[in-house]
């Protein structure tokens, strides 16, 4: 019973929170590789666009739900997704017009488009402050959770309950959608080849005739969708704050590194790696321990590795890590 | 009138001219061959052909149409194919998803090219799902050579398409060349073995520090004594 | 070169002008509040220029290299807490002896085992662990007991009492450690590695900064840092100085006011006038010829036996070193420590807009970069409200849009910033006052 009972416990706090984040991470550190892939270079304004993208996805629930359109038992933002994808891309793509064109038509060293994304980035930040304001925002209405701690318990007899959250489920599904999606399209489609040549080798895929113009539009369009996919189910599964987004490019641009700048499986993979690591090391281990030892093993403080403050720093860790050990990433290579 | 002709090309990459009133040619079905000492500006030749050089002087025509203004990517859709001495396969896609890029421009079915060129290199077709990153050094050239062929080009340019392999995989290679030549395609190509290409050459061309110093029939410069001590070893 | 050189007084020229504007238009205490920021500012932009414009690396976390010099005013100015040493003070040092003894042992053994990859990684990857289990259980009680003497007043260690000017080269010296480690570990690998760890060891410093109670008071903040200067109430009652404002018909509580904001005035000059000194002799000195070398040309300068990993790692540190003297004396100026004030927007990409904008490679440009920005920074929410509010007038004066438009003019402030270096990089990519260069740059 006390080892079934820690199971619970341990699924409950570390399984599947690390799932939903896992998924939200992997999906950012996609959109960070497509570009780096294709534009070559960080896009330090990927933070930015996800929160952007996340805001018009709020904007637009607020106009359904005055409107009164709902599709409960799921939040209704989902349904505000679509249009947020499609005004972020929009958006994304007139920047890219604007401001990274030039560069790299230039073929600018990577460093200065990198300097631009910082200068998008800023602007993006004050244009999302400015619309929206600075405060939290609540974007889950709907059914808020699939199972229930009560229920579970009842159900099991269990002292320990299992709580799923609407959000979490619907962040792993749009996950899987997306990336399988992604790799259909990156494997099967005529373009998506292209882009998979593009980025294996510029100056071949030019002399195929590939349109790197082309090319580079979809990376954006991807990217950009990605980005709103993910930074909406962030704000959905914890809340909408502007602020966190810029917090987030470090533990996504770990993902990405981890996994192989350029490479999505291994920005998948890093997207989980990063998620796991932070949730089982500032997870505090006493009731756990407690249900697994003998009652006087049991540990006195919290049995906890790192404090939830410093989350950050475990993607920084396993960055140095990974950067010391293997500076690649795990899967080599900086191609789609 | 030639399938392809560069006349009295004259140019460099920016800064001082590396060739100087060069002229290379190639007719249908030919093979022709450009060898030379390091530094001779064979590469360069070929890539002034193909469009990658800032040209100011000369012109080049395929069929006796005037291509000299046009972009690499407008040439290769003009039916010039080019094989680049190094990166010139994409090594993280397989053999098959190579040959897929190579036909990128084609809008029609490509699937009988593909069979050719399978038939052409019968190891390809073994290995089409594997990573062309994976294959030998031959292998490779063979996938390079044939996703140029995807095109179904009337000129096929190959930089050293030996550098680097054994000589018994270069002597293979030099037979595909050959087979692929009789089937009507011109190829241009650039040789550091200068010595064997020219068996299998049509036309050669000397070149020295950009310019033409001979040029003839493979066999005659094979023959010429000159040549042979000064650019083949005796 | 006589251009270049009426150019940098022209747009020197112009700065005086906006800032003596302030002095007439508002007020000169204001005046004299924006020109000690622009002073700092300008400081922290000489120390990114000797990363970015000397070297090519991009270092985007400078605002935990501030943070850091923040931390070095605790350390050093602030009075000792003895209840906290005596309830902890032990415990923690021997916490960090052990942490340091782990670290010690863990690359001795890697060393001594390195033919056995397998074996190595274990054994120092085993070391670690009980190092970390072992430092953690002598460093929590320690901890707890600190921050329970006196919460609401201290909790913390406090400092060493000396005098708070020593904190800002002892601030340069914390950046500089924290510059070495991560330099060692970034360097050498592609470019933009480099600004992703800078990133995360700033995101780090800035959360041990507002976590570890024991040390900063965290959230609690620190307040009432010893001043280099008179206080204001001190020279309000010295004999000298009402005599001094009775004569010239001053007002005595403003002439305070400006006297000591003249007094920081005059030690961050010093300090800003020694840095540029330093800098503009180092980028002439045929070690500066070197570094511009290796940036524009890494392999060339590799090929010609430049150790170019070497180089970056020393002038990553450098800088680094100068803005964490720039955190401390920001950190003076304020009075207090405050862990939640470090925001990236503001403590690094605000600085990359200087260097950008004044003239990366250009000494006289960071300066001048510092200043402009750190005005235009200032300056973007009163003239962003004129803005919004001429732009409404057709607006009621109570509707909803204008008053909410009116409340994020506070937001005009990365929107102009981020046009601004959008645009000067794209337009003016050598910024106001250019890299001077004997011959063509490529880059």
């Amino acid at each position: 019973m006390d080892f079934l009972n820690a199971i619970v416990l341990f699924s409950n706090f570390v399984i599947v929170p690390g799932l939903a984040y896992g998924s939200q991470l992997a999906l950012g550190a996609l959109g960070v590789t497509l570009v780096y892939g294709i534009l070559r270079f960080s896009n330090f304004a990927h933070g930015e666009i996800m929160s952007f993208g996340a805001m018009i996805a709020i904007l637009v629930m607020w106009a359904f739900q005055g409107a009164g359109i709902s599709i409960a038992p799921l939040p209704t933002v989902l349904l505000a997704l679509p249009f947020a994808i499609v005004a972020t891309v929009f958006i994304v793509l007139g920047v890219d017009r604007v401001v990274f064109r030039y560069y790299r038509v230039k073929r600018s060293p990577p460093l200065i488009l990198l300097i631009a994304s910082t200068g998008v980035m800023f602007l993006f930040n004050g244009v999302i402050r400015f619309v929206i304001g600075p405060t939290d925002q609540r974007v889950d209405d709907g059914a808020r959770f699939i199972l229930r701690v009560r229920d579970f318990r009842e159900a099991t007899g269990l002292s320990e309950g299992l709580a799923i959250k609407t959000s979490q489920v619907i962040s792993l599904g749009a996950a899987v959608l997306c990336v399988a999606g992604l790799f259909w399209f990156l494997n099967k489609t005529r373009t998506g080849k292209s882009m998979r040549a593009y980025s294996d080798n510029e100056d071949l895929a030019l002399l195929s005739g590939v349109n790197p113009d082309r090319v580079v539009m979809f990376a954006w369009i991807l990217a950009g969708s990605l980005a709103v996919v993910a930074g909406t189910l962030y704000g959905l599964d914890k809340i909408y704050k502007p602020f966190t987004y810029l917090q987030l490019l470090l533990p996504i641009f770990a993902a990405a590194i981890v996994g192989g700048v350029g490479n999505p499986v291994g920005a998948i993979v890093g997207g989980f790696v990063i998620a796991f690591s932070e949730v089982t090391l500032t997870y505090a281990y006493k009731k756990f321990l407690g249900y697994l030892l003998p009652s006087d093993w049991a540990p006195e403080g919290l049995a906890q590795l790192l404090g939830t403050d410093y989350k950050f720093a475990v993607s920084f860790m396993i960055l140095v890590v990974v950067l010391l050990v293997r500076p690649t990433g795990i899967f080599a290579g900086r191609t789609l | 009138m030639t399938a392809l002709l560069g006349e009295a090309m004259t140019g460099g990459y920016g800064g001082a001219d590396i060739l100087h009133e060069c002229t290379i040619g190639v007719d249908d079905g030919e093979i022709a061959v450009i060898v030379g000492p390091n530094g001779a500006g064979k590469s360069t030749a070929m890539k002034a052909v193909f469009g990658m050089l800032n040209m100011h002087g000369g012109t080049v025509t395929m069929n006796g149409t005037d291509i000299t203004k046009l972009s690499p990517q407008a040439r290769v859709r003009e039916g010039m194919a080019f094989v680049p001495q190094n990166r010139n396969v994409f090594t993280t896609m397989s053999v098959e998803e190579n040959l897929e890029m190579g036909a990128f421009i084609r809008e029609d079915d490509y699937r009988e090219t593909m069979d050719q060129v399978f038939e052409l290199f019968p190891i390809l077709k073994e290995k089409r799902k594997q990573p062309a990153g994976e294959l030998s050094g031959g292998q490779r050239q063979q996938v390079a050579v044939g996703r140029a062929l995807m095109t179904k080009p009337k000129v096929l340019m190959l930089d050293e398409p030996t550098a680097g392999v054994s000589p018994i995989v270069m002597d293979e290679l030099f037979d595909r060349i050959i087979e692929i030549a009789r089937t009507g395609i011109a190829i241009l190509m650039v040789e550091q073995n200068a010595k064997q290409a020219l068996h299998i050459a049509d036309k050669g061309y000397v070149l020295v520090q950009g310019r033409n110093r001979y040029t003839d029939t493979g066999e005659a410069l094979l023959a010429d004594p000159n040549v042979r001590r000064a650019f083949l070893g005796g | 070169m006589t251009y270049t050189r009426n150019r940098k007084i022209f747009l020197f020229g112009v700065m005086a002008f906006l800032l003596i504007m302030v002095g007439v238009l508002q007020s000169w205490s204001l005046s004299l509040t924006i020109i000690n920021l622009c002073i700092i500012s300008a400081v922290m932009a000489l120390g990114v220029n000797i990363q970015w414009g000397y070297a090519g690396l991009f270092n985007a976390g400078v605002m935990g290299f501030a943070a850091l010099g923040g931390l070095a005013t605790i350390i050093i100015a602030m009075p000792p807490v003895p209840e906290t040493w005596q309830a902890g003070g032990m415990g923690v040092i021997f916490a960090g002896v052990v942490a340091a003894a782990t670290v010690l042992i863990c690359v001795f053994a890697y060393r001594k085992l390195k033919p056995n990859r397998l074996y190595a990684n274990l054994t120092v990857a085993a070391i670690a662990v009980i190092g970390f289990f072992t430092t953690r259980a002598i460093f929590e009680p320690a901890v707890t007991a600190i921050e329970l003497v006196q919460p609401a007043k201290t909790g913390y260690l406090g400092g060493l009492g000396l005098p708070v000017i020593v904190a800002w080269p002892v601030g340069g010296l914390l950046a500089a450690g924290a510059a070495f480690i991560v330099g060692r570990v970034a360097l050498g690998l592609r470019s933009d590695y480099l600004a992703i760890a800078t990133l995360g060891i700033s995101e780090i410093i800035v959360a041990i900064l507002k976590n570890e109670d024991w040390l900063t008071r965290g959230v609690k903040n620190v307040n009432g840092l010893p001043r280099p200067t008179p206080y204001e109430v001190d020279l309000q009652n010295a004999a000298w100085f009402i005599e001094f404002t009775t004569n010239w018909g001053f007002d005595i509580q403003e002439a305070s006011s400006i006297f000591v904001k003249l007094c920081y005035m005059g030690l961050f000059l010093a300090v800003l006038l020694f840095v540029l000194f330093l800098s503009e002799r180092a980028l002439k000195s045929p070690w500066g010829r070197m570094m511009r070398a290796i940036r524009d040309n890494e392999t060339a300068a590799e090929a010609m036996g430049k150790d170019v990993k070497g180089r970056h790692l020393q002038v990553f540190i450098l800088g680094s070193a100068v803005i964490g003297v720039a955190g401390a004396m920001l950190t003076t100026l304020d009075g207090q420590f405050t862990p939640t004030s470090y925001q990236p927007l503001r403590f690094t990409f605000l600085i990359w807009v200087m260097v950008i904008v004044g003239g990366s490679g250009n000494n006289f440009g960071a300066v001048l970069g510092g200043f402009l920005v750190w005005f235009a920074w200032i300056e973007a929410e009163p003239v962003g409200a004129l803005l919004i509010d001429f732009i409404t007038l057709g607006l009621a004066e109570d509707s909803p849009l204008r008053l909410h438009l009116l409340d994020s003019a506070i937001y005009m402030r990365p929107i102009t910033m981020g046009l601004v270096l959008l645009l000067v990089l794209r337009f003016s990519p050598r910024g106001l006052i250019p890299e001077e260069t004997g011959g063509a740059r490529t880059r």
